[in-house]
């Protein structure tokens, strides 16, 4: 169906729905709009509605469920709720609004884009102008490229349980873990699940790119207990950041590595660095990146993650001929 | 692990590529490519307008179609195009009398019947929840913005939001973490203040430390690294400089006003467009480094058949070196397709780096022996 259709198709329904003062059943629903009429098979119709129905309530649309004493033994009705319907009369100033507007851009290239646009449109049905003169130019993203969002999203948002396939960062394995979701963060680039791991029984920090596909729900929304005093930010902090708490040395060639000798307070020509680190990955892909022109003099096991992902470049490409030179002849 | 969206051979800060601004696209305000009508192309989306428009239209009847048009960030066709579609819808029933009216062949928009929907649609979860955690994360960020204007968008929001505002806990950004405090400081007055910059300034890609002056445009985060967009007077173009590689950023006692035809694009996006003359490169993506397509600019994107959730992504390589230090840090979850000259060169780094490390004495490596 035309995205026009369906425009007129769910507008219809709304207003059906609030114009309504009894629970419409489902089969009135079906004649009361007419663009229903092109479902040509009562499931058909059933997998329209179920559709919509979710659509609606994505918008916001309080979209309740019901029926009159009478008909006990029936099925449910429907009807939107016109008491809670309504966009509180907010007197946004101009100002405020520009303010809005540069909160729902922090979202521009993340899942939350549509939602984060439309809040704003609705806004502007309260008549007022944005006054963007007072911003001063600091604009604030995040992106959500990991598929792991999008349900792990949905499922804090819902306090509901989850169970995932989830790569721990150090040994590598891969195990499933059952979780209820308390809060999902972003921080240093990259989003982090913290909730409490129901088979450790204890509060513990996931990152979101190294979860698996195939996220399941395991209970009912709404039945987490989120504790009052959760800083989730500093629980990824304390995981993912600062405190550096290891190091490591490496040998650099010549001027290569420029940003790991800046990170080392080193100078430019230095023959060797000593670097802080809490991720054992990250520095491993950011050494790896150098090629022959940085190897891993200390800790072993960050010696042993940069040979394993050179050893794994090798095995995608086939192995060459037997001539390393060819790596150094790039203009 | 995110590569510099800037990093793209030859066009990060101070890159002596010979694109001036008059590249850059997108400017602030009125021409940012992506206001609230950007994302609208769903049925919802438009669903929603819908919904915010008439409550606005019957409280101004006769308004003029381009005022109209102008307040909701759409054309006039697509106004109309709405208009048309209220025009047929209403109550059960659906004869004459019960369908909205709408009129604007005047020019002015008139609308009538719509008693069902006159008021304005509260805000969705999602939609509260996005806003509100874009406030508070501008709130974290101090001095970046009006506080009084912050403050007072943040309560009335979460005063209209209602129960919708309660999920808005479950999602926290820390913008901050990570960042040199100092520098984001100094970046940010100079950016109020409207005052010229002085930078020591790390331009990676050429392993060389600069000295610059440049005006501040706009400060931008992504992906954790801050950004700062200004136009730069050694190279006499907008650039864009990665915090991170700021050495001393030091206010001068300069108006910082940039010329006026410099515009500052969107993040994510590419300073400067390669053009065809510039090398195609096809390199496959594993689903677990899927990221990489939308970190670098790519021409195009396509889902693999072989491997499921795995991508193939097309993109134009300047520089060999980049596109090297990019496929070596993914280990073997990115692999060059073509030119097969390039995918030889990737693997035979590979070999070069792991022979060197195998090497018994660090000293005394094939590696070394080569400098």
């Amino acid at each position: 169906m035309a995205p026009a259709q369906r425009t007129e198709r769910l507008l219809n329904l709304v207003i059906a729905l609030l114009s309504t003062r009894r629970w419409l059943r489902k089969e009135q629903i079906r004649q009361a709009v007419p663009q229903y009429s092109e479902a040509t098979s009562d499931e058909a119709f059933d997998r329209m509605f179920e559709r919509d129905k979710e659509e609606l309530r994505d918008l916001g649309v309080p979209l309740v469920t019901g029926s009159d004493a009478a008909w006990f033994d029936d099925e449910p009705g429907y009807r939107v709720d016109r008491d809670a319907w309504e966009l509180p009369a907010i007197d946004v100033t101009p100002a405020e609004l520009a303010v809005l507007g540069l909160a729902s851009r922090v979202w521009q290239q993340a899942s939350l884009a549509g939602p984060a646009s439309r809040a704003l449109v609705k806004l502007r049905a309260l008549g007022v102008e944005p006054d963007e003169s007072s911003l001063v130019g600091v604009e604030p993203r995040v992106r959500t490229s990991e598929p792991a969002f999008g349900p792990l999203y949905a499922a804090t948002r819902d306090r509901a349980p989850v169970a995932f396939r989830y790569r721990t960062g150090r040994t590598g394995e891969t195990a499933r873990r059952r979780v209820e979701p308390w809060a999902i963060t972003s921080c240093y680039g990259r989003w982090y699940l913290v909730g409490h791991d129901l088979d450790r029984e204890a509060p513990r920090v996931f990152r979101l790119d190294r979860v698996g596909p195939g996220i399941t729900r395991t209970g009912e929304p709404a039945g987490i207990p989120v504790p009052a005093d959760l800083d989730a930010r500093a629980l990824v902090r304390g995981r993912a950041g600062a405190p550096a708490e290891r190091r490591a040395r490496v040998r650099l060639l010549g001027r290569a590595g420029a940003a790991l000798r800046l990170r080392a307070g080193a100078p430019a020509d230095s023959a060797e660095v000593e670097v802080a680190f809490a991720d054992l990955d990250e520095l491993a892909q950011e050494v790896a990146a150098l090629g022959a022109d940085a190897r891993v003099l200390d800790p072993p096991d960050l010696r042993e993650a940069v040979l394993e992902l050179w050893r794994g470049v090798l095995a995608a490409h086939g192995t060459v001929r037997d001539a390393p030179e060819a790596a150094r002849a790039t203009p | 692990m995110s590569p510099d969206p800037s990093s793209r051979a030859g066009s990060g800060p101070g890159a002596a590529a010979g694109s001036g601004p008059s590249r850059a696209l997108a400017g602030r305000g009125g021409g940012r490519a992506s206001g609230p009508s950007a994302a609208g192309a769903g049925a919802g989306d438009r669903l929603s307008r819908l919904l915010a428009m008439v409550p606005w239209l019957l409280e101004r009847q006769g308004v003029a179609l381009e005022d109209a048009a102008r307040h909701f960030e759409i054309s006039t066709d697509q106004l109309v195009a709405d208009l048309e579609l209220l025009f047929v819808c209403g109550t059960p029933g659906h004869m004459p009398d019960d369908l909205i009216e709408a009129e604007w062949e005047s020019g002015h928009v008139y609308l009538g019947n719509a008693d069902a929907i006159a008021r304005p649609l509260r805000l969705g979860q999602d939609e509260a929840l996005a806003l509100l955690v874009g406030l508070r994360t501008l709130a974290d960020l101090q001095g970046v913005e009006d506080s009084a204007a912050l403050e007072g968008a943040l309560a009335k929001l979460s005063a209209a939001a209602g129960d919708a505002a309660a999920a808005a806990t479950s999602v926290q950004l820390d913008l901050a973490a990570g960042a040199d405090t100092r520098v984001l400081a100094v970046v940010r007055g100079a950016l109020a203040r409207g005052r010229r910059l002085h930078l020591r300034y790390l331009v990676a890609t050429r392993d060389e430390t600069t000295e610059r002056d440049v005006d501040p445009m706009e400060l931008e985060s992504l992906d954790g690294r801050w950004y700062l967009q200004a136009w730069c007077h050694r190279a006499q173009g907008v650039r864009r400089f990665r915090l991170d590689r700021v050495l001393a950023a030091d206010e001068l006692d300069e108006d910082g006003a940039p010329p006026a035809d410099a515009v500052a694009r969107d993040l994510g996006t590419s300073l400067f467009a390669p053009g065809e003359e510039v090398p195609l490169v096809v390199v496959d993506l594993d689903a677990d480094v899927r990221w990489v397509a939308e970190s670098v600019p790519v021409e195009d994107v396509t889902e693999r058949a072989d491997e499921p959730g795995g991508l193939r992504v097309r993109l134009r390589v300047a520089d060999d070196g980049w596109l090297r230090r990019l496929v070596l840090r993914l280990g073997g979850s990115a692999r060059v397709v073509a030119p097969p000259a390039l995918a030889e060169q990737v693997a035979a780094a590979a070999q070069a780096a792991l022979a060197a490390a195998q090497g018994e004495e660090p000293s005394a490596g094939p590696a070394a022996a080569r400098r």
